[in-house]
């Protein structure tokens, strides 16, 4: 790996959701862990989130949601990830999830689900041990 | 051809697609060109050829003046005449954490589902408070996925903006009413990179002062090729006077076009090759410094002030290019 790379995380905001504080705090944490840190505002469809994925040649791709939409949300997302030939992104989600759709979500390739009060360290650490 | 068969046939094949503009293989080439990965120099040497059809823009200005906004305006207009772009987004890496905060794509949001849009966030990575050293290959490689056009935007930090030079051909300086003090802190670098300005916001109050101002900031400037820079008023938030800056791009690719460019491309072909130079040299001769030990023995004898960093870095030099 070359000395110059460095993480790239997209952080999202898909559906119709105006809450992104939770959004732009973990945005900060990790830039401030020295990853290069993407956003795309409020209000991504699917398509566009895959697409912003597809030109920024992502590492991660972190989507925050408190709609409660996550589920159809998250599927069509994964889907379009799927169709482009980005299966080796890391994904992970953050928002108010109940436990059994963190489940159903961690089926379809999301790897972790992170709760309100996840601290960020821990959010930051997982990133790094798990990005390809 | 090179012996090493498998990993150039990939690169062969990258680049094969990138001429073809296919997105991801535009985008990884874009991160090994950014990451100076193994095989970058390579996709430059291959791409390179394919280069200078694109209308390379940079827009530059202090943040908050309307950049992203003004871009997005740009980019809508120019696929209505059915004109393919390319985007690429500059904001500063932190130089605590090296990391970095990119969030022009928030502006340009209703863009990015369209095929004809490519739009690429950068960081300035190592350099300081500039532009990212790799800017104006990036460029290149949108240029050679032929992408009609190619709009760089960047933040404004003063001096280090004219890298943009190098990076696009026509370049944009964005001002808006009410910074008085700051179009004169402007004067040093802007003043003399701009070919256009664009006084953005112009409903505010005072809108027409800045444009006088900037006026007679220009006049004190020596013509260059016969081409005097235009200053456009626009409210980019609403599209208004997008059209305007655009025909005058237009009008300045054709200023371009009479013997300007080929200059520009002069010189920006010798800043890069003597750029390049001074950074191989560099790398090379460090290389040979610290594993010869010469380095650490130079910089033990500063520390007992037997000899001043000048007078051992000419030794050293002089050393080397007698070997």
């Amino acid at each position: 790996m070359s000395s110059n790379r460095r993480i790239k995380v997209l952080v999202a905001k898909p559906g119709l959701d105006s809450h992104d504080r939770g959004a732009k705090i973990i945005a900060r944490a990790f830039r401030d862990a020295g990853m290069e840190v993407i956003y795309t505002g409020l209000g991504q469809t699917p398509e566009q989130i895959a697409v912003a994925a597809l030109q920024e040649d992502i590492d991660v791709l972190a989507l925050s949601i408190l709609s409660g939409a996550h589920m159809p949300l998250f599927t069509a997302i994964m889907e379009r990830m799927r169709e482009r030939g980005m299966s080796d992104i890391l994904v992970i989600g953050g928002g108010i999830i109940p436990d059994e759709d963190a489940l159903e979500l961690k089926k379809l390739g999301i790897r972790a689900i992170f709760g309100p009060g996840t601290p960020l360290d821990e959010v930051v650490r997982f990133v790094r041990e798990n990005v390809n | 051809m090179p012996e090493d068969g498998s990993a150039v046939t990939e690169i062969d094949e990258l680049v094969e697609k990138v001429l073809k503009g296919d997105q991801r293989c535009v985008s990884r080439a874009i991160t090994l060109i950014e990451n100076g990965s193994p095989g970058a120099r390579e996709v430059i040497a291959l791409l390179f050829p394919h280069t200078g059809r694109a209308a390379t823009i940079g827009i530059t200005g202090s943040a908050g003046v309307g950049k992203s906004t003004l871009v997005e305006k740009l980019v809508r207009e120019l696929r209505e005449e059915g004109k393919t772009v390319g985007v690429i987004a500059v904001d500063p890496s932190s130089p605590f954490s090296g990391g970095a905060f990119l969030g022009d794509r928030v502006r340009m949001q209703g863009l990015s589902a369209d095929e004809g849009v490519f739009i690429r966030s950068m960081a300035t990575r190592g350099s300081h408070g500039g532009l990212p050293k790799t800017l104006s290959y990036v460029a290149m490689v949108l240029d050679a996925a032929g992408k009609d056009v190619v709009i760089i935007e960047t933040v404004g930090a003063g001096q280090s903006e004219v890298e943009i030079m190098k990076a696009a051909e026509t370049v944009v300086v964005m001002l808006s009413p009410g910074m008085g003090d700051e179009i004169q802190a402007l004067k040093a670098g802007m003043m003399e990179i701009g070919d256009i300005f664009v006084v953005n916001k112009a409903d505010r109050p005072n809108a027409d002062r800045t444009v006088l101002d900037v006026r007679s900031m220009l006049n004190m400037k020596t013509e260059d090729w016969g081409w005097r820079p235009p200053v456009v008023k626009t409210i980019a938030l609403e599209g208004e006077g997008v059209e305007e800056l655009l025909d005058e791009i237009r009008r300045h690719r054709e200023h371009l076009s009479s013997g300007a460019l080929d200059e520009r491309r002069r010189r920006r072909a010798e800043s890069e090759v003597v750029e390049a130079i001074g950074q191989r040299a560099t790398e090379r001769i460090l290389s040979d410094l610290r594993r010869s030990g010469r380095l650490e023995e130079t910089v033990r004898r500063i520390l007992a002030l037997e000899t001043d960093p000048y007078s051992a870095a000419d030794e050293l030099l002089a050393q080397m290019l007698k070997a």
